[in-house]
């Protein structure tokens, strides 16, 4: 287990062979991962809201906006030697969580956070190859830069491979 | 105040005793309910980054029942009730006397699932009230939603609003235990209280504190 990169709420790392790369308990959150098959290097983020622009204080965790956060991975994995034409994206999360009679706007981030992920990357022009958001059940997801396969976990359905 | 980093260990105390006040409470209205003993510890109140909240309810992956309700009024924030779906089980078992009960399925089994939300509005309910007491803050919550899944999956939901302003949370932190004849410890519940940006202040204020001393 010592190849595995973890990547945190509002965080995002890179990973490559014989690494894989993990983030947990995505709620209403939504898991990015973005990869380069033939260099075999990958990239995750784990988005908690949609746009930048909902910032209240000076310091921005860049990782935490799905603009941002895109933004910023992209650039890690150019450093690594990926290229910007050959980016792929497999995207997991956005679900709504807990059911209420109200819908308020909070309670909509899920699907809000969906439609920024895939704003960003339909701008880069990085096509989403596989999806598994929405819904109302938390995932856990881990990438394998070296087969560019994604393990989806739910409490209630196992594991299914991507 | 801008930054929770700033908070000081006498606000954290002034915060413990509001959740002590206020789990007292529900532990006491949880116990006439299942006429059992029912204990808290003193709350924890730690400034945690969002991934340690889930920590005092076995980490982000461990599978749990959570009520969630919004607190509305003059300091709104989220709270959550959480247990392990095992002891989660359990308590609802004996409250409807289903003993093939399972909250762990999907669609969530509706007789359960109303059962632990029921649970979780009396004892939300008499947690915010006497909050509201203490601090003379008009707060109401709003119905409860319950879910079961990923710890981390379903505190997501009541991070959003902390979100927008950081990447730590305050949290108050209130263990409840239900005990046997024995003294044994049942079944361990948590509440985690989690204020609003802006809602801190306005609780500080109301009880005379000034932030900036």
């Amino acid at each position: 287990m010592n190849n595995l990169v973890k990547v945190g709420m509002a965080d995002l790392n890179t990973a490559t062979p014989p690494e894989t790369i993990r983030t947990s308990g995505l709620g209403s959150c939504v898991g990015v991962v973005i990869y380069d098959e033939k260099a075999k290097i990958s990239g995750m983020a784990h988005i908690m809201l949609p746009d930048s622009s909902f910032a209240r204080s000076g310091i921005l965790n860049r990782a935490k906006y799905a603009d941002t956060a895109i933004q910023d991975l992209i650039k890690k994995m150019i450093v690594l030697g990926v290229s910007k034409y050959r980016l792929k994206a497999k995207i997991a999360g956005g679900a709504q969580m807990f059911k209420f009679s109200s819908n308020s706007e909070a309670m909509r981030i899920g699907p809000r956070n969906v439609v920024a992920v895939k704003e960003t990357l339909q701008g880069l022009n990085i096509s989403i190859v596989y999806e598994d958001v929405g819904g109302s059940s938390g995932r856990t997801i881990e990438f394998n830069p070296a087969t560019s396969i994604l393990e989806i976990r739910t409490v209630n359905k196992g594991v299914v491979q991507v | 105040m801008k930054d929770l980093s700033e908070i000081k260990s006498q606000h954290l105390d002034i915060l413990k005793e509001v959740g002590n006040i206020g789990a007292g409470n529900a532990a006491t209205a949880l116990s006439q309910m299942l006429h059992k003993v029912i204990d808290m510890k003193v709350p924890a109140v730690k400034v945690v980054p969002f991934t340690e909240i889930s920590d005092a309810v076995g980490g982000e992956e461990a599978v749990v029942a959570a009520v969630f309700l919004r607190i509305e009024g003059e300091a709104p924030g989220n709270m959550f009730f959480m247990l392990p779906v095992n002891e989660a089980n359990d308590l609802i078992r004996q409250l409807i006397g289903d003993p093939s009960l399972h909250l762990q399925q999907e669609p969530i089994d509706e007789m359960g699932a109303s059962a632990l939300c029921e649970v979780g509005n009396i004892l939300a309910g008499s947690y915010l009230s006497s909050l509201s007491d203490f601090t003379k803050l008009n707060l109401q919550p709003t119905p409860p939603a319950v879910a079961v899944d990923m710890t981390m999956a379903l505190l997501s939901a009541g991070l959003v609003e902390l979100s927008e302003a950081g990447d730590y949370a305050i949290v108050i932190d209130t263990e409840i235990n239900e005990k046997d004849q024995d003294n044994t410890i049942q079944s361990k519940g948590h509440f985690f209280l989690l204020p609003d940006p802006d809602s801190l202040e306005k609780i500080f204020r109301s009880l005379g504190v000034n932030m900036d001393e």
